[in-house]
């Protein structure tokens, strides 16, 4: 039996694995372990062990890696080189198809919780303006935002992509993204104390969420599985919440005591009356489909 | 003064009163980083000075907003805010978001992929839609969703706009929209903009009113993000093109699924006009389709990439058999990419021609399912809804109302049922189906396998063959079968133990497959 302890990168765990691999080492054989300390960056390392050495696995296999390894788990190191392994010397080539097996349906769940994770950073991220370049004129933005895995790197690119046009970093415990219109960089974790904690527009925002929210439709339990609690705190407008739940029985007992409104005639109006033209013609039966064009 | 871009001396003296206790460990970030966080600090004391000062919140949104507009927005000088300003636009914003918010849609997903590297702007788009927020209603917030006035010439009578109603009228300038949509879009609350209005003196003023905020955010500030007009069937052609020239999507909402509805409740408008619209638009998304496709041809100009409507369910009579016809013309004739149903809601300035009491909610549900087996279960109308059964059942789901009511087809094997058949079966999502296959070619499948593929045991196992089971025969010709899927007898209609309706990621709930 021999401990492999690795920094929790993907790129540290495919070194570790590739030379394991050459070596025939069984999964059984091995303990995985993360290094407690963070990686100094999320840089890449460079990867200087030769490839050859290492059999051929399908590349569907290393983007679930690549996912898996961001996870939490303590796990994941050592269920992504079982599977390595049966993919390669255990003869089973076919096994990411396999959905209903056991190790292959844990690695999917896993990737799934990243993804799901990765998803909720894009969705719930808020910038707050923290001031405006001197020399370039650009506005710079800061955002604080807590994954619930190491998910900064996989997750900033389309940060990079959607806000080109202005700095932003992102701040989280896990590591900081940061643009500023030509390169995108990585550096470690930070405190919360270090982010800024709103925004001249959250009122404006707030007065939007306030306004779009219907409340004969309350559906406190739908709206909780997809913006769970452990994210409001960090979201501007969860502040409402619990107000805007507790008024609506009353508001909508008030529309429905609202004495009915007759209809008023149609004021004079050209256009109006240039509809009723129209409306009244024979039409095709307008039940009808008429023909694609 | 502008208290964001701030005076150097100004910056210095915060700077240095920051607390150290919330620095960084200097030895271990760059210069570069450093001074960000530091201007962070800085900035966030300095806010802290600001909330600090008495009756900041009696003046909401008073101060403090007007600054932060004017910094943000200093490129369209000369329309800055005083504060009597501010005040008015954020009165504004709530008639206007309230006054849309009835339209059920919300989908940002399906746009063409473009994005901001390299421009000035800021935006993206393509890949499945993003929820920014959700509001109590268990709605999706993706898209500012306003109204550019609420004023109207129609008196569609389920509509809080109508003009018989009593509400306060206001109006927004394209430029106060534009400026709202970058900002919101600058903080990530948002995926863009769905921009509808009200119809003043004529539709064709109205949609160039609606095409010029669309304008002014793509040419003159470079917005990628997500547009989603709305647009007027009675509207010239030339400006619908104009108005897909802009958008990702565009919509025109059928509002009710027959002309003798419409004629009732909204008299001013017409099916057959509104069909002749969306055809007019898919024939334009077409063209363009078909002109992408030719090899060496200059890259044919922007248009929608797709058209989507809404149907109001409860307002009049119509069944659901109705409905989904309705639906599955717009689907197979007009190519929509969805059909939005909205449960009618009561609204604040209710009109003597409807029902106060609105249809359950659960209603709503079931017909997003129905439409969900259409689209990609391979359901055909008539099996789930018809002339001898004309609504859903509301109380269970209309994949198991179907397999209840055929039970001659099953028990299907899933070591061997076709794929047609697999999604027929009660509880298989069309990823799941996909998983069967794929794991079925190298093994044979036990009830421990579908059991880690989290599906639903109970409401499977009656349908199913697997190598270790087969249900009993009785089972499946049980009378109290149906009973065993009922809700618990209480308020069923409240708490409904069921999935939210599909929101934006209309491709992602597909592939969970989860009804
Ligand atoms: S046209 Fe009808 S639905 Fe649209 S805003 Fe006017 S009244 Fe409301």
């Amino acid at each position: 039996m021999r401990t492999v302890v690795i920094q929790p990168v993907f790129a540290e765990w495919r070194k570790s694995a590739r030379e394991l691999l050459a070596l025939r080492v069984p999964p059984e054989d091995v303990l995985w372990s993360d290094e407690a300390q963070e990686p100094g960056l999320f840089a890449p390392t460079v990867d200087a062990s030769p490839r050859a050495a290492v059999p051929k696995v399908p590349p569907a296999f290393l983007d679930l890696a690549r996912s898996v390894a961001a996870h939490c788990d303590a796990r994941r190191w050592g269920v992504l080189y079982r599977v390595l392994w049966r993919l390669t010397h255990g003869g089973e080539r076919h096994l990411l198809a396999v959905a209903t097996d056991r190790d292959v349906r844990q690695l999917q769940q896993w990737c799934k919780a990243i993804g799901r994770d990765i998803h909720k950073m894009h969705a719930f991220v808020r910038f707050r303006l923290v001031g405006r370049d001197e020399a370039t004129g650009r506005e710079q933005f800061a955002a604080w935002f807590e994954p619930e895995h190491r998910i900064v790197h996989l997750a900033a690119g389309f940060f990079e992509k959607r806000f080109a046009g202005m700095d932003w970093s992102i701040l989280t415990p896990h590591g900081c993204a940061h643009w500023d219109g030509s390169l995108l960089h990585f550096t470690p974790g930070v405190p919360r104390s270090a982010a800024p904690d709103d925004d001249a527009l959250d009122d404006l925002w707030r007065t939007y969420y306030r306004s779009i929210f219907n409340p004969a439709r309350l559906k406190v339990r739908a709206m909780q599985s997809e913006m769970p609690k452990k994210y409001w705190k960090n979201l501007p407008e969860a502040t409402l919440i619990a107000d805007l739940i507790a008024k609506s029985s009353g508001r909508v007992e008030k529309m429905l005591r609202t004495e009915l409104r007759p209809a008023k005639p149609a004021p004079k109006n050209a256009y109006l009356d240039s509809l009723r033209v129209l409306n009244t013609p024979e039409r095709p039966p307008p039940d009808e489909p008429p023909q694609t064009p | 003064m502008d208290p964001n871009g701030g005076d150097e001396r100004d910056r210095q003296a915060h700077l240095l009163n920051t607390g150290h206790a919330d620095e960084p460990k200097r030895q271990a970030v760059g210069g570069e980083f450093l001074a960000h966080i530091l201007r962070i600090a800085a900035a966030k004391s300095r806010r802290f000075a600001q909330a600090k000062r008495p009756d900041v919140q009696d003046a909401k949104g008073d101060d403090e907003l007007f600054h932060g507009m004017k910094v943000t927005t200093s490129e369209t000088a000369g329309n800055s805010y005083c504060s009597r300003g501010q005040m008015d636009l954020q009165h504004k914003l709530e008639i206007l978001a309230d006054a849309a918010k009835y339209d059920a849609s919300c989908a940002s997903s399906g746009a063409a992929r473009k994005d901001s590297r390299g421009s000035a702007g800021v935006g993206s788009t393509g890949g499945a839609g993003i929820c920014h927020s959700y509001a109590p209603d268990g709605r999706c917030i993706s898209l500012l969703k306003v109204l550019l006035t609420n004023a109207c010439l129609y008196d569609c009578h389920y509509c809080i706009n109508r003009r018989s109603s009593n509400v306060q009228r206001v109006r927004f300038t394209p430029d106060e929209v534009v400026r709202i949509t970058l900002d919101f879009y600058k903080r990530n609350y948002i995926e863009g903009l769905f921009l509808s209005s009200g119809i003043i003196r004529s539709a064709d003023y109205t949609m160039e009113l609606v095409i010029a905020v669309a304008r002014k955010l793509r040419e003159e500030h470079h917005f990628g993000g997500y547009i989603h007009l709305k647009t007027i069937p009675e509207a010239s052609a030339a400006l619908i093109e104009m108005a897909g020239r802009y958008a990702d999507r565009i919509s025109i909402n059928i509002e009710l699924p027959t002309q003798q509805g419409l004629a009732k409740l909204a008299p001013e408008k017409n099916l057959s006009r509104t069909q002749d619209a969306m055809g007019h638009i898919r024939g334009k998304i077409d063209e363009r389709h078909a002109e992408k496709r030719k090899p060496d041809a200059p890259k044919p100009p922007p248009f929608a990439t797709g058209q989507s409507t809404q149907m109001l369910v409860g307002a009049d009579d119509s069944t659901d058999a109705v409905i989904l016809r309705r639906a599955d013309v717009l689907y197979g004739e007009y190519r929509l990419r969805r059909v939005y149903y909205s449960g009618f809601s009561p609204i604040p300035e209710p009109s003597a021609l409807l029902p106060i009491q609105p249809p359950p909610l659960v209603r709503e549900h079931r017909l997003y399912q129905a439409d969900w087996l259409l689209r990609f279960y391979g359901f055909k109308v008539d099996e789930i809804a018809n002339d001898a059964a004309p609504n859903l059942d509301l109380q269970l789901d209309p994949k198991l109302a179907w397999a209840l009511r055929n039970r001659t087809v099953f028990p299907a094997d899933i070591n061997k049922a076709s794929r047609e058949i697999l999604l027929r079966v009660p509880g298989l999502g069309v990823r799941n189906v996909e998983r069967i296959l794929g794991a079925r070619r190298y093994t044979r499948l036990r009830l421990a396998d579908l059991l880690r593929l989290r599906v639903p045991m109970k409401k499977l196992l009656p349908f199913i063959i697997a190598a270790d089971h087969t249900p009993a025969r009785l089972g499946l010709d049980d009378d109290a079968l149906r009973a065993r899927f009922l809700p618990p007898p209480r308020q069923a209609e409240l708490n409904f133990d069921a999935p939210p309706p599909p929101v934006s990621g209309d491709i992602e709930s597909v592939r969970s497959g989860d009804l």
